[in-house]
């Protein structure tokens, strides 16, 4: 196998007193959709910017590109392209002006890797001689992309490109990034959503500045040896307090219109003992054995990490 | 090259978007020289003047009309009691009491000599200053006329008599205040543009978070700072033209020396404050820090450089201060090149000064800047 495009080894990096990355170890494969997957604060935009050549390790070290990111950054940058979370290009120019000068600062033209964002930028392309600050979110996010992969990267560095986008430009955007893998591109993308997780290749849960887990998504969620029960009853509210102070209930977490439980002995885990105990005290209730996702995984890695802690 | 022109090409793109900073980047200069040179006025006129007359002799009242028929000092009231008259000073509604004594004609008559007495309001130091120099001025010229009069003394006895000395305002023979004062403002104004123009240009990319995106293309470190820096330079030393221009046409100053030798020293000076203006977005994150520290720094050089009050005048201890203020290096040499006509030899310590400083604070800066941290 080649080698991996990012390859980290114990990377740490503290803002003073706060450890933000804590020996993080991972590496991306050539060709792959790479997500950082975890809640805000977890350590993921300061894992960008380190790949990024914007901000240096305290400790560990840092390959991008078979490139170290100390010493050789400025060749690293002729080959990325970095998305930040926050929208930055320039507000007060057009969507075409933007797109030709990053164009060329990396010394290339528009039309030479037109093929390449032709898709993304199709969509925005009536809007061209708009200004980029009068766009809607999901059009800037098109144009950041676009302007991203205008010097045709071998590596896209997407940090959190989905947040405050509404679910159908979100759909399109994945359905971008699956179509650049398939050029080619590796891409390492964050998110906080874990419904998207399930849409990367392969996926590294973020906690805390930690890596708790890293496979991919199928496995991830396989990794999860309890029996997952869903439960629903006309009164959630009532339900999720039962649960809480139920003896045998191991975790309850509220998942859209159900209750996800696992129970203490999951190797004699028994759906009846859970109607029984539930049907004493509530009406309609309903419960069936389910298949546990990337997010009942996470929050399962989470509480026995604070268990531990 | 071709990255500083595509650099460039986008900050006057940007600039001429910029429907706010557009117009007062025009507006500014005349609304300065206009406005500023018209009301800081170092000429005083209309003194408030208390006159105690206790004498109440023709010579007296010649005296107090003499003041009052002048520009400079209006006679505000008359009062007989010494008391009083200070009392108006001490409600401020007079700058100056003059007091001539019982006696006052009949001792000019017999001892060719008599006394009055000014009191003046120091709270404001120029008026105190600058008025006292008046009323000598009016002493002299009505004594003197009084005397040709009365003692029937010729203007010829006379000048043998009194030392009289005429003065001659070298490089600004009218004393014209607004001479000394445009170039004053023109120095102001290239300062504002070449360095917190700059500064906050740059502070903005942080702020907008643009620059994260620049730094992760291979724009070099001193592309960046070229680019970002020449526009405001290409703007400053224009705005100095429109400048003097605006000074020539409505102030009718005086441009006696080489206007290249003074835009070559505008040029180096400018690099100066434009090294300041990296240090400081380098320092600065937001706009608004930007902003108060550049005021804070600006406010200390302009004052401190001579605009008001000549540096010659200032403790020797300000003096040495002065000698790292850029502002008051330029300052002195644009009023040598426009007033005096100084020739490159004349201000060539000044003007090496001036460039060794540039490169000294252009390298630190840039030193400082950094891509990463």
């Amino acid at each position: 196998m080649s080698n991996p495009v990012i390859k980290g080894t114990h990377l740490c990096k503290n803002y003073g007193s706060v450890q933000a990355v804590r020996d993080v170890s991972f590496n991306v494969n050539e060709g792959e959709i790479f997500g950082f997957i975890g809640p805000d604060g977890a350590g993921k935009t300061s894992l960008f910017r380190m790949a990024a050549t914007l901000l240096l390790p305290d400790s560990g070290n840092l390959e991008v590109c078979g490139l170290n990111v100390e010493n050789d950054y400025k060749k690293i940058r002729r080959l990325l392209g970095y998305m930040p979370g926050k929208f930055s290009l320039y507000q007060d120019l057009t969507v075409e002006e933007n797109l030709r000068f990053f164009a060329s600062v990396f010394r290339t033209t528009v039309s030479q890797n037109y093929n390449l964002i032709r898709d993304i930028y199709e969509h925005i392309e009536p809007f061209k001689n708009r200004r980029a600050g009068k766009l809607s979110g999901g059009m800037k996010q098109k144009l950041a992309l676009s302007c991203a992969l205008i010097h045709r990267p071998r590596l896209l560095l997407l940090d959190e490109p989905t947040t405050g986008i509404d679910a159908v430009s979100r759909k399109e955007f994945w359905s971008l990034l699956r179509r650049l893998r398939d050029e080619g591109i590796t891409v390492l993308v964050s998110t906080p959503y874990m419904d998207e997780a399930s849409l990367c290749d392969r996926i590294a849960l973020i906690q805390n500045g930690q890596i708790l887990s890293t496979d991919t998504p199928d496995v991830v969620a396989s990794a999860f040896e309890h029996q997952l029960f869903a439960v629903k009853a006309r009164d959630m509210y009532l339900l999720i307090n039962i649960l809480e102070t139920c003896p045998f209930v191991r975790s309850a977490f509220i998942f859209g219109q159900e209750v996800h439980v696992t129970i203490n002995d999951y190797r004699n885990a028994d759906e009846d003992k859970l109607v029984n105990y539930l049907s004493d005290k509530l009406a309609d209730v309903v419960v069936y054995q389910t298949k546990p996702n990337i997010e009942d995984c996470f929050m399962e890695l989470m509480s026995n990490k604070t268990k531990k802690g | 090259m071709r990255t500083i022109y595509f650099i460039l090409r986008k900050e006057f793109t940007q600039l001429k978007r910029n429907r706010t900073m557009l117009p007062i980047i025009f507006i500014v200069p005349l609304v300065q020289l206009l406005v500023l040179v018209n009301a800081a006025t170092l000429e005083l006129k209309n003194i408030s003047l208390t006159v105690c007359d206790y004498d109440l002799s023709p010579a007296s009242r010649r005296l107090t009309s003499v003041f009052d028929a002048s520009p400079f000092f209006n006679v505000h009231k008359y009062s007989f009691s010494t008391d009083e008259a200070i009392s108006h000073i001490e409600n401020s509604s007079s700058d100056m009491v003059l007091v001539i004594p019982r006696g006052f004609e009949t001792k000019m008559v017999r001892e060719n000599k008599a006394e009055v007495q000014m009191l003046f309001n120091a709270i404001n130091g120029t008026v105190a200053g600058i008025g006292n120099a008046y009323a000598n001025q009016i002493f002299i010229q009505t004594s003197k006329a009084y005397f040709m009069e009365f003692a029937g003394l010729t203007s010829g006895q006379l000048n043998t008599l009194n030392i009289n000395a005429i003065p001659a305002f070298w490089y600004n023979p009218d004393m014209n205040y607004k001479v000394f004062m445009v170039p004053a403002i023109l120095v102001i104004l290239v300062t504002i543009i070449g360095m917190m123009l700059a500064a906050m240009n740059i502070v903005r990319e942080k702020e907008m978070g643009t620059i994260e995106q620049i730094n992760v293309t291979p724009i070099k470190k001193i592309h960046f700072i070229i680019g970002k820096l020449l526009p405001f330079w290409i703007v400053a030393l224009v705005m100095l033209a429109f400048g003097l221009f605006v000074g020539k046409i409505v102030f009718d100053i005086p441009l006696q020396g080489s206007l290249v030798l003074l835009f070559a020293n505008a040029a180096v000076y400018l690099l100066v404050m434009q090294g300041f203006g990296l240090l400081l977005s380098d320092t600065a994150d937001t706009q608004q820090q930007a902003m108060f520290i550049a005021f804070f720094f600006l406010i200390i050089f302009i004052l401190m450089g001579g605009i008001f009050t000549p540096i010659e005048s200032m403790p020797l201890w300000a003096q040495w201060l002065n000698k790292l203020n850029p502002i008051a290096y330029f300052m002195k040499i644009i009023r040598m090149i426009l007033l005096k006509g100084s020739t490159f030899t004349d201000i060539r310590t000044l003007f090496l000064s001036l460039s060794a400083y540039a490169a000294i604070v252009l390298t630190i800066a840039i030193t400082k800047y950094r891509k990463v941290n």
